[in-house]
């Protein structure tokens, strides 16, 4: 067995692409030297990657099922953040109240209302935004960042242009304690609450009626339709979850930063793409794999070239897309 | 009119800004298997096409039993009780063998006695039924196709050249297939391969430059060299 062969077969072994963010995490204990900095990084990674796994799933989905490039889905993660931040800061007392009942009303009632309003706006956007241009990329790119910038006006209108502060909820402040390493709380919900809805998203995948002509329509939605289904219906439900998502993203990560400005949607926008080009277009378990790699790279490399942190994540992708083209989950078997 | 599956009455269809089909008009008989033939480019897929609902007639009807279904969504034809197995088979790759059979179900759930059939019909299906169907053969992949129009009872199928790159000894299972399955369901077949098409075909209609060159019975070609001569060379010219 010649060396690159016999490296490649290991590599399967240990489970391929799967195996990339531990492998990227041992790679980066001995340069970043302490254990109590990196199991801090890596948390952050984490949970960051959650984020941006949450925001990304739906862009993917929607690529992936209809070809529609929407520009436009960082609008979702913006208003997502700011809602969030207003309905927190409207329940101040319950954030801020001694109870953990309060302060998870008060949670709950910040990212719900992110989410219905990305269901609701999902709806309106795919209908009147999205539906008269399907198969013309050129207008999509054109309309889609014209709804965006209309977005964005709106959301200075609404909130105006300085930053605003988001209250945390006081359950959620705080870190775990354990020997010298401290881990944040927010982390470790980011974190799981990203990781419920990865499961749910792949259970209604792999499990369900609806999740098999989701797979189906990735691949080929003309044979979809000839065996009777409506692709449009299906792509809807699709794209009014995805919506959600990166609302609920957006207010996780408003929640995260602590301080929102209405350039957070367009930041994230650039992570989300470059997860999605190197997850696999129309792939949740590529999303989530390229959203984890991005989150710790950024951490990792904030941590030991600061002056790299931008660029990493780029040079992650164009790695990415030399070694595997279609990314390293592409939705369908090639 | 009853008495036809199908009837395509001077059918016109565009494709972009390219006339395709310049009226096309044919019946269908219902029972039996019913071959379209011509050479490369002639339009034989454009019209299965027009018939799904994926090309859209600019002129002319398209009647399925008593439906007038020209103007139709293509999943309202598909649940009229018509089947399409497309020239690249339309197999979802990253479903197994059994979720690409179970799309094709109107409820998700199996008919034990017809799946039993389709294992008989075709073994592979059961070997791979678990399988991605990526990881199948073509001729594999050609069968996994027409199970699935078969998997519940239709009134048509459409099927494009499903003996494109087979070996001899699939072609000859192929037969006797869709002898069987063409018992009760009318089979509308485009077909290059002239062995496999005057075999199984009742009826045949040669298309030619998107017209219909020749429509008539099967046995009356077979019998009539000269007529074949003169519509095959067509073919053989055109794959020189
Ligand atoms: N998507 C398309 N865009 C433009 N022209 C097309 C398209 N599909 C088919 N055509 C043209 O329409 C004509 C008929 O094509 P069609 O696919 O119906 O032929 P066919 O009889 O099925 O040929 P073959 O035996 O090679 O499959 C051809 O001239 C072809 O170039
Ligand atoms: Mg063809």
């Amino acid at each position: 067995m010649s060396k690159p062969a016999h490296i490649a077969a290991m590599f399967d072994r240990i489970g391929g692409v799967n195996a990339l963010p531990v492998v990227l995490m041992i790679i980066a204990l001995p340069l970043i030297g302490s254990f109590s900095s990196w199991v801090t990084l890596t948390v952050a990674g984490l949970a960051m990657g959650m984020m941006i796994f949450l925001m990304a799933s739906g862009l993917s989905l929607v690529f992936g099922l209809m070809d529609v490039l929407n520009f436009g889905h960082s609008a979702f993660i913006s208003f997502g953040a700011f809602i969030a931040a207003s309905v927190l800061a409207w329940l101040a007392a319950w954030v801020g109240a001694d109870s953990l009942t309060l302060n998870f009303l008060a949670l709950f009632a910040a990212l719900g209302a992110a989410t219905l309003f990305g269901l609701a706006a999902g709806w309106f956007f795919e209908r009147v935004i999205i539906k008269p241009v399907y198969s013309d990329h050129l207008r999509q790119i054109l309309i889609t960042i014209g709804a965006l910038i209309v977005s964005e006006q709106i959301i200075l209108a609404v909130w105006g242009g300085s930053p605003i502060p988001v209250p945390r909820p006081a359950l959620l402040e705080g870190s775990f304690v354990i020997g010298d390493v401290a881990i944040e709380v927010y982390r470790v919900f980011a974190f799981f609450l990203g990781l419920a809805v990865f499961i749910a998203l792949t259970l209604v995948l792999n499990r369900t009626r609806i999740g098999l002509l989701i797979r189906a329509g990735v691949e080929d939605r003309e044979m979809v339709e000839a065996l009777g289904f409506r692709i449009d219906r299906l792509f809807i439900a699709v794209f009014m979850t995805g919506s959600a998502l990166a609302a609920m993203g957006g207010a996780m990560w408003a929640g995260y930063q602590g301080l929102i400005s209405g350039a957070l949607g367009g930041e994230m926008m650039i992570l989300v793409f470059i997860v999605v080009i190197i997850g696999g277009l129309g792939s949740i378990e590529g999303s989530l794999l390229g959203a984890l790699l991005v989150g710790l790279l950024g951490n990792y490399v904030a941590f030991i070239f600061p002056k790299l942190a931008l660029a990493s994540n780029m040079i992650l992708m164009m790695a990415i897309l030399l070694w595997r083209p279609w990314g390293l989950r592409p939705a369908v078997g090639k | 009119m009853s008495d036809y599956v199908l009837r395509l009455d001077d059918v016109h269809t565009d494709i972009g800004d390219y006339q395709v089909l310049h009226g096309i008009s044919f019946n269908v008989p219902q029972g039996g298997v019913h071959v379209l033939l011509g050479r490369n480019g002639a339009g034989k897929t454009t019209t299965l096409r027009t018939i799904m609902g994926l090309w859209r007639a600019r002129s002319g009807a398209v009647v399925f039993k008593h439906h007038d279904i020209t103007a139709m969504h293509t999943s309202d034809i598909a649940r009229l009780g018509i089947a399409y197995v497309p020239e690249n088979m339309g197999i979802f790759g990253g479903l197994t063998v059994q979720e690409n059979m179970r799309l094709a179900t109107a409820t998700g759930g199996f008919d034990d006695g017809r799946l039993g059939h389709i294992f008989e019909l075709f073994p592979a299906m059961e070997k791979f039924w678990d399988k991605p169907a990526w990881s199948l053969s073509g001729g594999q992949k050609q069968m996994l196709a027409i199970s699935r129009a078969i998997i519940e009872k239709r009134e048509l199928i459409l099927i494009d050249e499903p003996t494109k790159g087979l070996a001899p000894s699939i072609i000859r299972a192929m037969i006797a297939a869709f002898e069987e399955i063409s018992r009760d369901t009318t089979i509308l077949l485009v077909e290059q391969n002239f062995l496999f098409a005057s075999s199984l075909g009742r009826n045949v209609c040669v298309i030619d430059d998107g017209r219909i060159a020749h429509s008539g019975r099967m046995e009356e070609l077979v019998a009539d060299k000269d007529l074949q001569t003169r519509l095959l060379s067509l073919s053989l010219d055109a794959h020189q």
